[in-house]
């Protein structure tokens, strides 16, 4: 998991006397158990065709009847990113031949979706960035067609055909691929915040199209666009909007003209290529879908919505910062995953010291996420480490009943066994040694040792310092207070 | 048995009730008429013999162990475009052919559950498109009181098994007219519902916000039966209505005293054939002197109605029939080729001229730069529509006129005339533009023995009403109890 959500950490690209216009169309598959229009499981990875059933499959005489679920989830992002949310919205069929479409059209929403209007708001080195929306609309997942599996055939798999999906389409306000990436890095959080959406980039779950074009600097006009597809990471993302500004910059510079065309990122080779050409577009028909009732949304639905809102990574982040007193980076990773940030407060409740829990979440805690390889799957809530050990840990080491040291060691343990950090503690004999005496004989014990080090040291040799503590340390299993073997042995070697 | 040929659906119940006869037997005994007649009327495409035996065996089980319902053991036939779980169901056409659906719709479900024996699918203008039913891709069915001229469609097969004898009652489906008028060809009651009365789901879409499925009998009380039992809210059409179902039966009351009955100037125009002009105002005149009482009533954008449907069903129809594509099932083309190739040789093969017809022209009013021409057009002249009948209705309780403006033609006669073949649907269009029900039963008969259609319409959900209205005319009526010659020839006699 990457942590930065900020554009333009790096220099901000130079791309001459040209500024990019970009807007995204990001396709979030809804976290709901069954279908759009049938009670076939949504789930990823079946054996092809075995979530299917005669009205995903498009049979004669068979009808749609809406997921109500997947109709809230939409309606939640709608209200959380500030769409307006006209009363009717309308499905439409959108009509095209392909295999993998068992209809003959998709059935989404065209001149009246489900929520216009709305923003996403990004730190840029600019400062805060109001990304609008265009509009929000729902709409069913076409299958796959797989062209690769048998010689003479393509295969169809119509597992993923009916999925519901959201569209989320934003005006082109961004003007780089970094503030490009940081729309999306942030729209992601939204949605993982709503728990609407897995955000898994490399199952498809959420996928995004670039329309990008370029103008000189100070220019209004909107030119040419190309739309980039098959982009499956923030980083392919990145480097395909930032190939197609380069293209289009080079391509208009040297007196050509760019091509309305959908063109189809090619991340191993970091180049995009022509898809097919706009210019021969399909013409979809769009029209209502006679199948399904308009979608009547009241107002009092939409304030309902409203006050069940959690609360969002932007604002959770300023008060991470203003109540626990954490600095930006920390709160801004903190809050990237709602379950992150629900853990780290969930631990700063047991012991009430944010800055320590902090440096253990985002180091050793995201470290287990990194390995396990956890991220998108919303699980932390089930791992072994739970909150209130996490925070009993770090309590043990503010009390110096252990030292930082010997807390890793109770953390792996922790993870481990799943046991409470005290009974690791207890259990293992890791606790701390702070009483005076004891260290004073172990240090006594290590320079009675070590004549010459102790010579060298008096010599001049200031740095030796550090061998001794070793040495202290060494002779006590670690489980010595380390500021106080240090204190101890200035003092007996300040006396000689 | 007693003369099958005049045999109601309540006859049968009341035989039945009585041990006077078993389902078996009856149904025996239509199967031996559907071997008599179906070489000259070819009113099914698919003969469910062995089903239907065993259809009528267990209802005479249930039968036997007390079980009494309207239905129970009730012979019927279901327009072909029904699913029909493991019988093939083909939409007349070739590609469905050897179709076999893995599901019910919701009125195969609820007949069955009802107790009624299926007999078999009955012939249709392929997907439902077409008005004298020679659209099948399988031989064209024949009306069984002249076999030289057509039955109406498209649910002609299922008006001519109930006229030729071969079933005591039916279901079609009512796009445009296709219930109404092969009802008023061959001398039935046909009925379509209010939109959103009788689920749509399994029954093979033609034009999504205009199809509704309804009964075929020959009288109204038995169009009233069948309607209880498809009629009813179901969770898998979300266009159908969360409306509780009346009893129909115990409306029908005889009594009309105080019932207003509209008369629309527009329903009364030139090509009126006079016969028809004469049953239907001889008709609305017996309803009077049943109490009912007669005024005049205006539906002033009714001209508009064929264009409307045309652009509207066609549109829908465009996409509906996409799926037939030789990917998933139905007909592939066996000829090689490329994608593209594929779907259009696919395509050319499994669907006939009309089906193509609509489906281009429908394609063609979706189409960048014509939509609001032509599709926007039209939805807001429907909505014109929808408010004449609502206008209307503030005057009237239903609305009488003829079904159609002539009896039934001959086979061929308007076939290489499509838009003439388009205005035999200029009475029954704008009901289902409206979403409204409405019915034709039969008023008389012209010079050459053929019968004439009586349409009554009605508001949205008052097919109760509609109903009444029909029976009380039977009461005074015998219309209903003619029969074709065909079925005097009867071989189970």
């Amino acid at each position: 998991m990457n942590q930065d959500t900020r554009a333009g950490q790096d220099a901000p690209p130079d791309y001459g006397d040209w500024e990019p216009v970009i807007g995204l169309e990001v396709h979030a598959q809804l976290l709901t158990e069954s279908k759009l229009f049938c009670g076939c499981s949504a789930s990823f990875g079946a054996a092809p065709n075995s979530h299917t059933c005669p009205v995903c499959m498009g049979f004669p005489g068979v009808l749609p009847v809406l997921n109500e679920r997947a109709l809230e989830l939409s309606l939640r992002t709608s209200v959380a990113t500030g769409c307006r949310i006209p009363p009717v919205a309308r499905w439409a069929r959108k009509n095209y031949f392909y295999p993998d479409l068992p209809k003959g059209f998709q059935v989404s929403m065209f001149d009246e979706p489900l929520a216009v209007e709305g923003f996403v708001e990004i730190d840029t080195p600019e400062g805060l960035k109001s990304v609008r929306l265009t509009r929000i609309h729902m709409e069913e997942d076409a299958g796959k067609s797989i062209h690769d599996a048998h010689e003479a055939h393509s295969l169809v798999d119509l597992n993923r055909t009916g999925v519901p999906l959201m569209e989320i389409v934003s005006e082109p306000d961004m003007s780089s691929a970094a503030e490009a990436v940081a729309y999306l890095r942030a729209l992601r959080s939204i949605l993982l915040y709503l728990e609407v959406c897995d955000g898994n980039m490399d199952e498809g779950s959420f996928r995004c199209d670039a329309n990008v074009s370029v103008r000189r600097l100070g220019a209004t006009e909107l030119t040419t666009r190309t739309e980039t597809k098959n982009m499956n990471s923030f980083r392919s993302v990145e480097r395909a909007i930032d190939f197609e500004i380069r293209r289009q910059i080079e391509l208009v510079g040297d007196g050509g003209r760019v091509t309305q065309e959908t063109r189809s990122w090619d991340a191993d080779r970091g180049r995009s290529t022509p898809m097919r050409s706009k210019e021969h577009a399909h013409d979809y028909r769009y029209f209502p879908e006679p199948d399904l009732l308009p979608l009547e949304t009241s107002q009092e639905r939409v304030e309902a919505l409203r006050a069940e809102l959690p609360e969002l990574p932007r604002a959770r982040r300023a008060r991470f910062v203003s109540q626990y007193g954490l600095p930006e980076y920390d709160a801004e990773v903190l809050t990237a995953r709602r379950d992150l940030g629900d853990y780290f407060e969930a631990a700063v409740a047991v012991h009430d010291s944010a800055k320590s829990i902090s440096n253990w979440v985002m180091g050793d805690v995201l470290r287990l996420v990194r390995e396990g390889r956890l991220d998108g799957a919303l699980v932390i809530q089930k791992w072994p480490v739970s909150a209130d050990h996490l925070a009993q840990l770090v309590q043990l080491i503010d009390d110096s009943t252990i030292s930082g040291k010997i807390a890793k060691t109770v953390f792996d343990e922790m993870h481990q066994s799943g046991d409470a950090p005290g009974d690791i503690v207890e259990r293992k004999g890791l606790r701390q040694v702070t009483d005076q005496s004891a260290i004073t004989a172990a240090v006594d014990s290590v320079l009675e040792q070590q004549p010459d080090k102790v010579a060298e040291y008096h010599g001049g040799k200031d740095k030796l310092i550090g061998f001794f503590v070793g040495q202290v340390m060494k002779a006590t299993g670690g489980k010595a207070n380390p500021k106080a073997v240090n204190e101890i042995l200035r003092a007996r070697l300040a006396k000689p | 048995m007693a003369n099958l040929d005049l045999w109601t659906i309540q006859d049968a119940r009341r035989a039945l009730d009585a041990g006077d006869t078993s389902s078996v037997e009856l149904t025996e005994a239509l199967l031996g008429r559907i071997s008599a007649h179906e070489p000259t009327i070819g009113a099914l495409i698919t003969v469910t013999g062995e089903r239907a035996l065993a259809d009528a065996r267990a209802a005479d089980e249930r039968r036997a162990s007390g079980e009494r319902k309207p239905l129970l053991g009730i012979p019927i036939v279901l327009k072909d475009i029904f699913a029909t779980e493991g019988i093939r169901t083909t939409c007349a056409s070739k590609i469905l052919e050897d179709f076999v659906p893995p599901y019910d719709a919701d009125a195969t479900t609820r007949l069955a559950t009802s107790g009624a024996v299926l007999l078999g699918k009955a012939n249709m203008d392929e997907f439902a498109m077409g008005s004298s039913n020679e659209n099948s891709a399988f031989d064209p069915t024949r009306n069984p009181w002249d076999p030289s001229r057509v039955p109406g469609g498209s649910s002609g097969g299922s008006a001519a098994a109930v006229a030729a004898g071969e079933c005591l009652g039916s279901l079609g489906t009512d796009t445009g007219g296709s219930i109404r008028l092969p009802a008023s060809y061959c001398g039935v009651v046909g009925l379509k519902p209010t939109y959103g009365r009788c689920s749509r789901y399994g029954v093979i879409a033609y034009a999504s916000s205009l199809d509704q499925v309804g009964p075929f009998a020959h009288t109204a009380r038995d169009a009233a039966t069948l309607l209880q039992v498809i009629a009813g809210h179901d969770p898998r059409d979300s266009t159908s209505a969360h409306r509780e179902v009346p009893n129909y039966e115990a409306a029908l009351t005889g009594d009309l005293s105080g019932v207003r009955i509209g008369v629309p100037a527009e329903y009364f125009v030139d090509g009126l054939a006079p016969a028809v002009e004469k049953a239907t105002r001889d008709a609305i005149e017996t309803l009077g002197a049943r109490g009912a009482k007669i005024v005049n009533v205006s539906l002033p954008h009714t001209s508009y109605a064929v264009a409307t449907y045309y652009l509207l069903g066609t549109a829908e129809a465009s996409s509906n029939l996409a799926r037939y594509d030789g990917v998933k099932y139905g007909l592939r083309t066996q000829k090689g080729g490329e994608l593209l190739d594929m779907y259009r040789q696919t395509r050319d093969e499994g669907f006939g001229t009309e089906v193509k017809r609509r489906i281009l022209l429908g394609t063609y009013a979706l189409s960048a730069g014509y939509y609001d021409a032509y599709y926007l057009k039209a939805q807001k002249v429907r909505t014109l529509i929808r408010q004449d009948f609502i206008r209307a209705f503030e005057s009237c309780d239903l609305i009488a006129s003829p079904t159609a403006s002539t009896t039934a033609f001959r086979l061929g006669e308007r076939s290489d005339d499509p838009l003439s073949m388009y205005l035999t649907d200029i009475f029954t269009v704008p009901a289902n533009l409206a979403g409204l029900p409405g019915l034709s039963l039969a008023c008389g008969f012209d010079d050459n023995g053929l019968p004439i259609g009586l349409q009554i319409l009605a508001p949205a959900f008052a097919e109760a009403e509609a109903l009444r209205a029909a029976d009380a005319y039977q009461r005074d009526t015998d219309f209903h109890t003619r029969r074709p010659a065909l079925s005097q020839g009867d071989s189970s006699r």
